[in-house]
C-alpha cells in the first residue's frame, strides 16, 4: 500500500509516556497452583534441530487416552503439502470422517510451523498454522499466528503437533525441548484467562529469569468455553516490558475446541535460539536477503506505512477516506468521529522506542502494545494491563463497526477479547449485527435481557462480553455467532427473515472480517469464494479493485482471485507472515511489470526457500505447491458436505445497499451505476424500484464473477475441482479425492 | 559517553597510510585478518577526499534489537552480548551509518566499542576518542 500518513502529522499530538514495565502482577499463589498439579503422563523424546527446515517428526498426543507418540513426516507429505497449513489439512483429513462433529474426540487441533519458521534474519518468519474442524463453519479452518510456540516446537524436534481426544479434567501439556521430556499434568487451580495464565505458566516452567524467553504458552480463556468463537493465544516473553505478550489464532473457534478438549494450556520450553537453527543449505543467502529487507524497512516504512509505530492500525483513516471502513455493521464506509481512533491516536497510545516483533528478527514489528491501560469494567476492573494491539481489524471491528469511537474503551474491548480467548474480528462483526438488530427492533431490551445495544454503547457491549465469559444471559446467545443468531431470531419470529439474512455478515458460518466489500466486486469474491470463510487473508483486493481500478474486467478479477489466494496460501505452507510481503514495498516497486505482486519480495521468498531446502524453486512451483493444498482443502470441504457453489453465497449487505438509508448514503454512485451499467433512467423510478434494480444487477454480476473464477481455478460451475485439474496437480494419487470430485460432477 | 571521532583534515584516506586503523581494529579487536571487516571504514573518494564510516554510539541498534543483546556499557558504548544475540541482523539493517558489521563466517555480528585501538594505530593522529553526552534513544 502506498503512503498516506507522514511524520509531519505527528507533532501536534502530545505523546503520553507510560512506564511500560509497570502492571498488575499475578504471581501470588503460583506455588500453590503448581503444587496442585498431578502428573498423568511422562514421556521422553530425543530433542533435535531441523535439517534444511524439517525435523521429519510429528508429535501426536491424545489428551483423552494419554497416548503420546512420534509420527514420521514422510517425503510424500513434504512434496504434496510442504508444511504449515498443508500438514494440518493432511492430518485432519486422516483423523476425521465426513460425520465428525467439532466436539467429537477425533477432531484435532494441529499446530504446524513451516520449514522456514524460526529463521531469525527475514522479517515475518515465525508463524505457526493452526488447523481444526471449526465449530462455526463445520469445515476445516486454518489460522496463521505469531508468538514463539511454533519455532520453539520445531527447535525441540517436531515439525508438527497433532492433538486429538478429550480430557475429563483440565490439563496442561508441557513439552521441554531442552530435556526431551513431555508431561501431561492435571492443572485444576490456574485461572483460564490468558493474560494471567500465560504470565503464571511462563514463570512456573522457566528454570530461571533468563529462561523465560524460551517459554511459549498456548492458551484460551473463559469465553471460549461458553461460545463457538473461541480463539488461541500464543505467547512470547517480552524482555523489556518484563511480561508476556500474546498473538492470536483467531478465526473459526479453535479456542472453543481447545477448551472442549479441556486443555488449559500447552507450554513449550525450547532451546536457546540462535540464528542458524533451521540448518539451511545456504545460510548466507538468507542472511543477505534478510539484511536487505531490514534496510528497506528502515528507509521505507517511515514514508510508507509506519507499521513500526502504529502496527496495522495505520489504515483506519485511509479506509475511512475511501468510504471503506466498516461502520455500523457494514452499512456505511466512514464516520465523522473516526479521527478519535485513527492511527495517530495509536501512535501516541502505543509504546514506542522498543521492539515489537512477534518473532525474532521481525523488524516490521507490527505487534504494538499499549501499556498502562487501567480497566474500567469486568473481573479485572482497576487492573493495570498491557494490551496487544489494537490492530486494524480490532479498531474497525470493535470500533467503527459497532460505533465505538472511544480509544480507551476500544483498548478494553480488545483486551477482554484477548484474555477471554475470543476472536476480536468475529466478536466485532457479531456485536455489530446485534446492534443493528437492536436498531431495527429485531432485538430490544427485553430480548437482550436488559442490554441496551445501541451504537457505541461500549459499556453494554462489554457487559455482553462479560456475560459470554460467564456463559450466561444474552452474551451466551451472541457467542453462537451470526449464523446461529440469525436462525434463532428468525425462529423466534423476531423480525423479517429476509432482512435478518441480508444484514447478518457471515458466509459458511464465519463472520466477515473488517473490510467493506459492498463497492468492490473483486473483494466480494475475495471474501465469499474462500475455502474457510470470509477472512481477508486469502484475497485482499479491495484497493486494487476499487481505489486503483486495476481489475476492470471479469477476467482480470478472476485472474486476481486465482493468483492471490494461491500466493497467500503459500505463506501458510512455509510459516511466513504476509505483512512484510506488501505492507512496505521497495522504492522502485511501482516501476516493475506487476507492482501489485511486489516482484522483488516474491523473489526474496523464493530465494530463501531455495536456500533452505537446496532445491531451487520458481514462481510456477510456488503456484503449484499452493494449488495442491488449496484444491485439497476445497475437496475436504466437499467431503464435509459443503464446498459447493451454494456455500459461496454471500449476504447482500456484502454486495449492495440493503436499506434505504444505505442506498441514499451513496445515491450518486448507485444512480450512475443504474444509468451506465444497467441502462435505465433512475429519474423515472421510485426508490424501491431503483433498489430492486441495483440488487438484481449486483447479484447477477456476482454470479458472473463466480462463473469466471471457478473456470479460472479449474472447477466446475458448481465449484468442484475437475478431475483434469486434480490430475494436473498430482492429487489423483489420493483415490478418495478422485471419488469425491467424481461424485460431485467434477 | 565515549565516541570515536575523525578529523578529515588529518586523515588522507589511505593515500599515505596503510589503513592502519582498520587493520588494528580488525586484527586486534575482532581477531579478523581482513581489514574490510573492521568496525570502521575509511574510503578514498574519486575527488581526492576521504569518507569515514564510523559508529557514533547513537544507540539506534539498541532500540531495534529483539533479543536485548545490545546494551550500553559503563562508558556509554553500545556493546553486544554474544550469548543473547539471535543473529537476526536487524541491527545491521537499521544502522543508518552502515557500520554494524558482519563476518559471513560468524552468526553473531559485531560493532565498534569505542575502545580506541584504532586511535593509537593511526599514523596521522586523525582519530580520537571524545566524551560526549549520551543521546536519547530515538523512535525508529
Ligand atoms: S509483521 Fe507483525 S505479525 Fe508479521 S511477523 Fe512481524 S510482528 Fe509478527
Ligand atoms: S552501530 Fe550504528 S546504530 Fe549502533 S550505535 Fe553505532 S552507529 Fe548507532
Ligand atoms: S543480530 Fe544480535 S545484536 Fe543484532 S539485532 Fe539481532 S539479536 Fe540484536
Ligand atoms: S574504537 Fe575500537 S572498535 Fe571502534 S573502530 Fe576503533 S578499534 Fe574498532
Amino acid at each position: 500500500m502506498s503512503s498516506h500518513t507522514t511524520e509531519t502529522d505527528y507533532p501536534k499530538f502530545q505523546r503520553c509516556e507510560v512506564d511500560f514495565t509497570q502492571r498488575t502482577e499475578y504471581l501470588d499463589g503460583l506455588e500453590a497452583m503448581k503444587a496442585a498439579h498431578k502428573v498423568l503422563k511422562e514421556w521422553t523424546f530425543k530433542p533435535s534441530l531441523p535439517q534444511q527446515g524439517y525435523t521429519n517428526r510429528t508429535l501426536y498426543l491424545n489428551v483423552g487416552t494419554l497416548e503420546v507418540k512420534e509420527k514420521a513426516v514422510t517425503q510424500q507429505m513434504k512434496d504434496m503439502f510442504i508444511g504449515g497449513r498443508g500438514f494440518g489439512m493432511w492430518y485432519l483429513w486422516n483423523a476425521i470422517t465426513p460425520k465428525t462433529k467439532w466436539n467429537d474426540p477425533e477432531n484435532e487441533i494441529i499446530i504446524t510451523p513451516g520449514p522456514i519458521s524460526g529463521i531469525t534474519q527475514y522479517p515475518g518468519s515465525g508463524k505457526s498454522l493452526v488447523v481444526a474442524l471449526s465449530p462455526e463453519t463445520e469445515i476445516p479452518i486454518d489460522s496463521n499466528v505469531g508468538g514463539y510456540f511454533g519455532p520453539l516446537l520445531k527447535f525441540s524436534g517436531y515439525d508438527s503437533l497433532e492433538i486429538q481426544g478429550k480430557a475429563e479434567q483440565d490439563l496442561i501439556v508441557f513439552i521441554d525441548g531442552q530435556k526431551g521430556l513431555l508431561r501431561i499434568e492435571e492443572a485444576p487451580a490456574e485461572p483460564l484467562d490468558s493474560h494471567v495464565l500465560a504470565e503464571i505458566l511462563t514463570r512456573m516452567y522457566a528454570e530461571n529469569d533468563a529462561d523465560r524467553v524460551n517459554i511459549s504458552v498456548v492458551s484460551s480463556g473463559a469465553a471460549a468455553e461458553h461460545s463457538l468463537i473461541g480463539m488461541l493465544n500464543f505467547s512470547w516473553f517480552d524482555k523489556r516490558r518484563g511480561c508476556i505478550r500474546l498473538k492470536q489464532a483467531g478465526r473459526g473457534g479453535i479456542g472453543t475446541i481447545f477448551r472442549n478438549k479441556k486443555i488449559k494450556a500447552l507450554v513449550i520450553r525450547g532451546p536457546e535460539v540462535k540464528g542458524d537453527m533451521n540448518h539451511p543449505v545456504d545460510q548466507e543467502t538468507i542472511a543477505k536477503t534478510g539484511i536487505k529487507l531490514h534496510q528497506e524497512l528502515r528507509s521505507n516504512d517511515p514514508v510508507q506505512c509506519l507499521m513500526r509505530r502504529n502496527g496495522t492500525a495505520h489504515i483506519i483513516e485511509i479506509m475511512d477516506a475511501y468510504d471503506l471502513l466498516p461502520t455500523h455493521n457494514f452499512q456505511y464506509g466512514s464516520h465523522p468521529e473516526v479521527h478519535k481512533i485513527a492511527s495517530y491516536v495509536w501512535d501516541q497510545r502505543c509504546t514506542q522506542r522498543t521492539t515489537d516483533g512477534c518473532w525474532y528478527g521481525c523488524s516490521m514489528a507490527c505487534a504494538k502494545g499499549a501499556d498502562g491501560v487501567v480497566l474500567q469494567t469486568g473481573p479485572y476492573k482497576g487492573h493495570r494491563v498491557t494490551v496487544d494491539g489494537p490492530e486494524y481489524e480490532n479498531a474497525a471491528g470493535l470500533g467503527s463497526n459497532c460505533g465505538v469511537f472511544d480509544p480507551e474503551f476500544l483498548l478494553e474491548l480488545n483486551f477482554y477479547c484477548d484474555t477471554y480467548g475470543i476472536c476480536t474480528i468475529t466478536y466485532g462483526t457479531l456485536c455489530a449485527f446485534v446492534m443493528e438488530c437492536y436498531q431495527r427492533g429485531i432485538l430490544n431490551k427485553e430480548r437482550t435481557g436488559g442490554l441496551e445495544m445501541t451504537w457505541g454503547n461500549a459499556l453494554d457491549d462489554l457487559a455482553m462480553m462479560h456475560q459470554m465469559a460467564q456463559g450466561e444471559g444474552f452474551g451466551k446467545i451472541a457467542g453462537l455467532g451470526v449464523k446461529r443468531m440469525k436462525a434463532l431470531f428468525i425462529a423466534n419470529g423476531w423480525g423479517d427473515a429476509a432482512l435478518i439474512n441480508d444484514i447478518g455478515m457471515e458466509n459458511k458460518g464465519l463472520e466477515y472480517s473488517q473490510y467493506m466489500s459492498k463497492e468492490s466486486l473483486a473483494q466480494q469474491g475475495g471474501y465469499a469464494l474462500t475455502n474457510k470463510g470470509p477472512q481477508h487473508d486469502e484475497a485482499w483486493l479491495i484497493f486494487m479493485d476499487m481505489v486503483n481500478k486495476q481489475l476492470p474486467t471479469f477476467e482480470d478479477k478472476a485472474e486476481a482471485l486465482y493468483y492471490f489466494p494461491l500466493w497467500r496460501t503459500w505463506f501458510g505452507l512455509y510459516g511466513w507472515c504476509k505483512l512484510p510481503w506488501n505492507d512496505v514495498a521497495p522504492s522502485d516497486n511501482a516501476k516493475t511489470a506487476e507492482p501489485t505482486k511486489i516482484p522483488e519480495h516474491v523473489q526474496n521468498y523464493l530465494d530463501i526457500v531455495s536456500a533452505m531446502t537446496g532445491k531451487k524453486i520458481t514462481s510456477e512451483d510456488m503456484l503449484r505447491q499452493s494449488a495442491r493444498v488449496y484444491n485439497f482443502q476445497r475437496i475436504f470441504n466437499i467431503r464435509m458436505g459443503k464446498g459447493l457453489r451454494l456455500h459461496d453465497h454471500a449476504p447482500y449487505r456484502s454486495q449492495g445497499p440493503v436499506t434505504k438509508e444505505e442506498y441514499e448514503s451513496r445515491i450518486e454512485r448507485y444512480e450512475k451505476e443504474l444509468r451506465d451499467q444497467v441502462g435505465v433512467d433512475p429519474t423515472t423510478m421510485s426508490l424501491e424500484e431503483k433498489m430492486a434494480a441495483t440488487r438484481k444487477y449486483r447479484i447477477d454480476r456476482y454470479e458472473k464473477l463466480v462463473d469466471a473464477v471457478y473456470t479460472r481455478r479449474g472447477w466446475t460451475l458448481d465449484g468442484v475441482p475437475t478431475q483434469a485439474r486434480i490430475q494436473e496437480l498430482g492429487l489423483d494419487i489420493f483415490p478418495e479425492l478422485v471419488e469425491i470430485v467424481k461424485a460431485h460432477g467434477g | 559517553m565515549r565516541q570515536l571521532r575523525i578529523d578529515m583534515g588529518k586523515c588522507d584516506a589511505g593515500r599515505t597510510c596503510q589503513h592502519e586503523c582498520e587493520e588494528a581494529c580488525a586484527i586486534k579487536v575482532f581477531k579478523l585478518d581482513s581489514p574490510e571487516h573492521a568496525a570502521l571504514h575509511i574510503r578514498e573518494l574519486a575527488d581526492g577526499t576521504g569518507q569515514a564510516i564510523l559508529c557514533d554510539q547513537c544507540g539506534d541498534c539498541v532500540v531495534v534489537c529483539p533479543a536485548d543483546a545490545l546494551r550500553r556499557n559503563k562508558m556509554g558504548a553500545v556493546v553486544l552480548d554474544k550469548e543473547l544475540c539471535v543473529g537476526c541482523y536487524t541491527c545491521i539493517g537499521f544502522c543508518e551509518k552502515g557500520i554494524f558489521e558482519r563476518n559471513p563466517e560468524w552468526l553473531v555480528p559485531f560493532k565498534c566499542i569505542s575502545c580506541g585501538i584504532c586511535v593509537k594505530a593511526c599514523p596521522h593522529a586523525a582519530l580520537e576518542i571524545v566524551d560526549v553526552p549520551q543521546p536519547e534513544y530515538r523512535i525508529i
